[in-house]
């Protein structure tokens, strides 16, 4: 896998529902707005994960959808990046330990941003991806 | 032909392929740019198109299991190809089509189906459902814009027929005649009629809001598209930019093909870049309220709604026009202007 600095200027993201109780959907849709306005560094939202570069992950992976994100996970085409956006997906959250779980996120899918948070900010979403391309800009400095 | 013709029309040939992709991606950059400051964005910046399509090569290309594949990689192909193929046929800034001389308007509008039905047969050889709804939408929107399309073109070639203009379908004899200046009062309204309708269509060519039921991202998840992902979504994207490069070209060509170096004396080297910018300045204006302005300011067309306002209210307003038209070779002795 070879990347180069302009695959971390044109990062689309496909998002995906494990379970999450909207609040996070709605924070992640605010991010999009006007106001935060990512596509001034590429960022996109799209519908199909053949189109994903980025995979947001909200919710605790309940037990239905455990098949479903591994589904899908293995859809998105390399190279991926996923990110767990809010509480859920990272511990559980008010849901721990429920009988209902097959989460937290990374124990069904590796990821590699955790975004905390009930529900996190626009702000916070943004950190997050921010943590990413640092991430990506890591691998490319190992590759290159 | 001699060898050395060949070559020539060969280099002429790659030099504009390449102004094709790299024309069309920077028209799609200055479109986003502009939808982006409409919505009182900053907006990404104008060269984040060619940062797509180089990210998109990075990527995997992952082919379906239930798709077919050789039908589903060569859908790409045929769709790029077609598509930078129709602007060897017209003429773009002060240089005639270089293909000129082997066909012409009609042919121009049978070409342009191409890249649409490729996406069909990509769609279809996805074998996934969303895939195949958008195929079907697609065709949908394909037959109900042919025919005002066809009127367009019909009527503005008859007409500069009639003004006793030889070859009116040629693109060549189209741009040196400029429609507007053969028609008399009467006319002139009948050819804006045209342009407007011309204008309506160049969205659902490109499928873009409001047409865009076929990639409908909402319902559709990316409709045609669903499937394709790295190299072939790249060529489809690149299909997609030549494509608003060739529709732009069109509309100048048929409409105001007027250039600078008609106005102004300068040399020849000069009159071929200035004529290039001002060409690129008119397809950018023709952009702006055909399709940006359009795409930020409407909503999605459901697919029947689409068909109606298509075969219906354009079709309609497009026969009033050619009727204009019409009405303008037959006054036009009577008033004295005109003929």
């Amino acid at each position: 896998m070879k990347l180069n600095a302009l695959f971390n200027r044109s990062l689309w993201v496909y998002h995906f529902n494990s379970g999450s109780c909207n609040g996070c959907e709605i924070e992640i849709v605010a991010t999009l707005t006007p106001r935060y306005d990512p596509e001034r560094f590429g960022i996109r939202l799209v519908g199909s994960p053949r189109h994903a570069d980025v995979m947001l992950v909200t919710g605790p992976v309940v037990h239905r959808m455990k098949d479903r994100l591994l589904r899908v996970y293995q859809q998105i085409p390399d190279p991926k990046i996923v990110m767990c956006i809010g509480a859920c997906g990272i511990s559980g959250g008010v849901f721990y330990e429920s009988y209902n779980l097959d989460g937290p996120v990374d124990e069904v899918i590796p990821v590699d941003v955790y975004v905390p948070g009930c529900p996190p900010r626009p702000e916070a979403i943004i950190h997050g991806v921010v943590k990413a391309l640092e991430k990506l800009e890591r691998l490319q400095g190992v590759e290159a | 032909m001699t060898p050395a013709e060949i070559a020539l029309l060969a280099a002429w040939c790659a030099a504009l392929s390449l102004f094709a992709l790299a024309g069309g991606l920077l028209l799609s950059g200055i479109d986003r740019k502009l939808a982006a400051h409409m919505q009182a964005r900053i907006g990404p910046p104008i060269r984040q198109p060619f940062i797509d399509t180089v990210k998109l090569l990075q990527k995997d290309t992952v082919v379906p299991a239930n798709a077919i594949p050789w039908l589903f990689n060569a859908a790409p192909v045929v769709a790029l190809v077609s598509s930078v193929l129709v602007l060897f046929y017209i003429p773009v800034g002060s240089t005639m089509p270089v293909l000129g001389a082997y066909g012409d308007l009609v042919l121009v509008m049978y070409l342009l189906t191409v890249p649409a039905l490729a996406l069909v047969a990509g769609g279809f050889a996805s074998g996934s459902p969303y895939a195949t709804v958008g195929a079907q939408r697609e065709m949908v929107t394909m037959i109900a814009y042919e025919f005002p399309l066809a009127i367009v073109v019909i009527g503005v070639a008859w007409r500069l027929g009639a003004a006793g203009i030889s070859h009116p379908f040629a693109l060549q004899s189209i741009a040196a005649n400029p429609v507007w200046s053969v028609t008399g009062p009467l006319g002139l309204a009948g050819v804006f009629i045209l342009l407007v309708v011309l204008a309506a269509i160049t969205p659902a060519e490109l499928s873009r809001i409001p047409f865009d039921t076929q990639e409908a991202e909402t319902e559709l998840a990316g409709g045609l598209l669903v499937e394709y992902s790295g190299r072939n979504l790249a060529m489809f994207s690149l299909a997609q930019a030549a494509k608003t490069l060739v529709l732009a070209a069109i509309i100048v060509a048929v409409f105001f093909p007027w250039t600078l170096s008609s106005f102004l004396a300068m040399p020849p080297v000069v009159a071929l870049a200035a004529d290039l910018l001002f060409f690129l300045l008119k397809a950018v204006l023709v952009l702006f309220f055909a399709v940006t302005l359009v795409r930020v300011a409407m909503a999605r067309f459901r697919i029947n709604e689409l068909v109606s306002f298509y075969w219906v209210y354009l079709s309609v307003i497009g026969l009033a026009g050619l009727l204009l038209l019409m009405a303008d070779v037959i006054a036009g002795p009577l008033a004295g202007v005109g003929i």
